[in-house]
């Protein structure tokens, strides 16, 4: 599904993967899906909890998930998805995003080149789990 | 005894889109297996075949993850709230499986900008999910340097232009001769005599117009190495001579950039890519050159035409996966091809640690002096001959018009005789000269001779170990004796 990602919660992101670089960040994707689109409304940086991998790794602690999620819930809103940043490699998903990911959720993906932010994409998984197709940031 | 259960998201569309359902149970296991009663098209999500929740799920009652609890058998009463929550991970494939996660282009693919006249050019590559605009934009803001514009360059460049790479840079101080066209199809019988670099251009140019050649028309040295390189992502190796090959390799270890390489002889090639930022170089591989003249060049040994056309494009196509970023990288892998047995094999290599300029303690750590490291010295192989040793054509054409008793051997192999020979001279293949030195008299003067003079230089230090005092290596071979005495013996 497309994703409404404004320009500054776009640049929210960009800061958070340059500021952890080289070491992935992740974070919650806060908004609503309505009809043939997703939107968001804030985005929220998480932790990451790969301290053994940070450089190719994340995880987001679960209970920082209820958190940020119960208190989207009280404004009407849910997480639509995930970001998370690859350093030093495209902005695509690796064989172990798809592994780790769930249909229904918006994977946007920012690559960071040499502490400098590049392109940022947005995947989702496929139902039968096979392969990430991209769709548009609006 | 009603608990609310709260689904994440992803998996709202197996519950009707409720949100939240309200189930009985008095533990968080038979909450959740009412769930799925209800909705069993959420097992599969919830739970394995055997029956366990899933690792990558977690369930919450209230605040507090069960697992903390007292997991499945958590007692939950009325009004609860069982929250399910899935867990949240990615990250970068390992090295060697999905790229390479340390290479990536110096200019930015974002900037890159494809006119419709671009598009409509590489629509077969867009329309690929592993290339699309973002794969073509990355392919346009690369740049590649690719050392040699011989045999493997030529269908190395060819297809990298043709594929839309936006930079080309070609080293090389050659001109084109006519034996090159037998196999480095970027050179055409009209630019014979030209510099093999505008003569490539002028073909690459002709193939894709939107393609920036860069000519560096000089021999890649220690000096100057660093400098041509740094500006490029990826370098191509394609040169002919160890001493190039093991240059290349260091300067690009320096440089942490990839070397795509690829050799060739006769019916057998290899390729890999020695990336040491993410697997082992070329020295890690091949520690030391072999004694100089044990491995024949193409020149000497000869090569099949085609061959390279495959080890060229095996590298062209390493080249364009890297830029891409897309499948296995030939890092950490040697593939041996053989065209008679029409074979591949592929070998690991392994990063030495002890490597000396890839390695934990590198102990070179500049470029060094490549001919001295592949002992070579002047141009001589082996030990150098002195000029009382050395004869040249004319004046070996000069001694028979004078009528000199001497003897001319020929000490190239049978079906080089065949094609062109030297009139009076005796036949005797390098490899059989230990055994039939009973055919020379060592009292009377010797001439060898073979193509080009270094096979005869080998002969003549046999025959010197021997005894033999009289002896002398006609330099240039045959092909000196055709250019500068009879033009109707064959040069080849």
């Amino acid at each position: 599904m497309p994703l409404h990602l404004d320009e500054q919660l776009a640049d929210a992101i960009r800061a958070h993967a340059a500021r952890d670089y080289p070491h992935e960040c992740c974070g919650f994707l806060v908004g609503k899906s309505g009809g043939d689109a997703v939107t968001v409304a804030r985005v929220v940086p998480a932790a990451n909890t790969r301290e053994d991998s940070p450089r190719n790794r994340f995880e987001i602690n679960p209970g920082e998930l209820v958190k940020v999620d119960k208190a989207a819930r009280a404004e009407g809103l849910g997480v639509v998805g995930f970001y998370h940043s690859h350093p030093d490699a495209p902005a695509r998903p690796s064989e172990y995003d798809r592994e780790h990911a769930w249909p229904g959720y918006c994977y946007v993906i920012v690559s960071v080149i040499a502490t400098q932010p590049r392109e940022i994409r947005n995947w989702l998984l496929r139902d039968d789990r096979t392969q990430f197709d991209e769709d548009a940031i609006l | 005894m009603p608990v609310k259960i709260i689904v994440p998201t992803p998996m709202q569309r197996y519950t009707m889109n409720h949100e939240e359902v309200e189930v009985g149970g008095a533990t968080v296991d038979s909450a959740l297996h009412h769930l799925v009663e209800n909705y069993p098209d959420l097992r599969k999500h919830l739970f394995s075949d055997d029956g366990k929740l899933r690792s990558f799920v977690n369930v919450y009652v209230n605040d507090d993850d069960s697992r903390h609890l007292q997991g499945g058998e958590t007692p939950v009463k009325d009004g609860d709230t069982l929250t399910i929550v899935p867990s949240i991970a990615g990250g970068l494939d390992a090295v060697g499986a999905g790229g390479a996660p340390s290479f990536h282009l110096q200019q930015n693919p974002d900037m890159m900008d494809l006119s419709n006249y671009e598009v409509l050019r590489y629509s077969r590559h867009l329309i690929m999910p592993e290339v699309t605009m973002e794969g073509q934009k990355r392919l346009k803001a690369a740049k590649v340097l690719c050392v040699g514009t011989g045999g493997l360059g030529a269908p190395l460049t060819m297809y990298l232009a043709a594929a839309g790479v936006g930079t080309i840079g070609l080293v090389d101080f050659d001109t084109v001769d006519l034996t090159n066209l037998q196999r480095q199809i970027v050179h055409r019988q009209s630019t014979v005599g030209k510099p093999k670099i505008d003569s490539a251009e002028q073909t690459l140019k002709e193939i894709n117009p939107h393609v920036n050649i860069v000519k560096h028309e000089v021999m890649l040295t220690s000096e100057n190495a660093l400098d041509i390189l740094k500006d490029y992502d990826i370098i191509a190796d394609g040169t002919d001579n160890f001493q190039t090959r093991y240059l290349v390799n260091d300067a690009c270890v320096l440089l942490g950039k990839p070397n795509v390489y690829g050799s060739i002889f006769r019916f057998e090639g290899q390729a890999s890519v020695f990336y040491a930022t993410d697997g082992p170089c070329y020295r890690c591989q091949y520690p030391e050159p072999p004694p100089p003249g044990m491995v024949p060049s193409c020149a000497e040994g000869g090569v099949l035409g085609v061959l390279p056309g495959i080890i060229g494009v095996i590298q062209a196509i390493e080249t364009v996966k890297l830029i891409l970023g897309e499948g296995q990288p030939l890092i950490g892998r040697l593939l041996m091809f053989n065209a008679l047995k029409m074979s591949f094999r592929e070998f690991k290599v392994r990063k030495d640690p002890n490597c000396p300029i890839c390695g934990e303690h590198p102990t070179v750590t500049h470029l060094i002096d490549y001919d001295e490291f592949c002992g070579i010295g002047r141009g001589n192989e082996g030990e150098a001959l002195t000029t009382g040793e050395e004869i040249s054509a004319r004046e070996v054409k000069a001694k028979m018009d004078r009528g000199d008793k001497f003897t001319l051997v020929d000490v190239r192999e049978p079906y080089e005789y065949a094609i062109a020979k030297i009139p009076g001279a005796k036949l005797v293949p390098l490899a059989t000269v230990k055994d039939r030195l009973h055919e020379f008299d060592s009292s009377d003067e010797i001439v060898l001779h073979c193509k080009s003079g270094r096979r005869s230089a080998d002969a003549l230090q046999i025959l010197k170990q021997a005894g033999f005092k009289k002896v002398k290596n006609l330099v240039g071979g045959i092909n000196a004796w055709s250019e500068d005495v009879d033009p109707s013996v064959a040069k080849y």
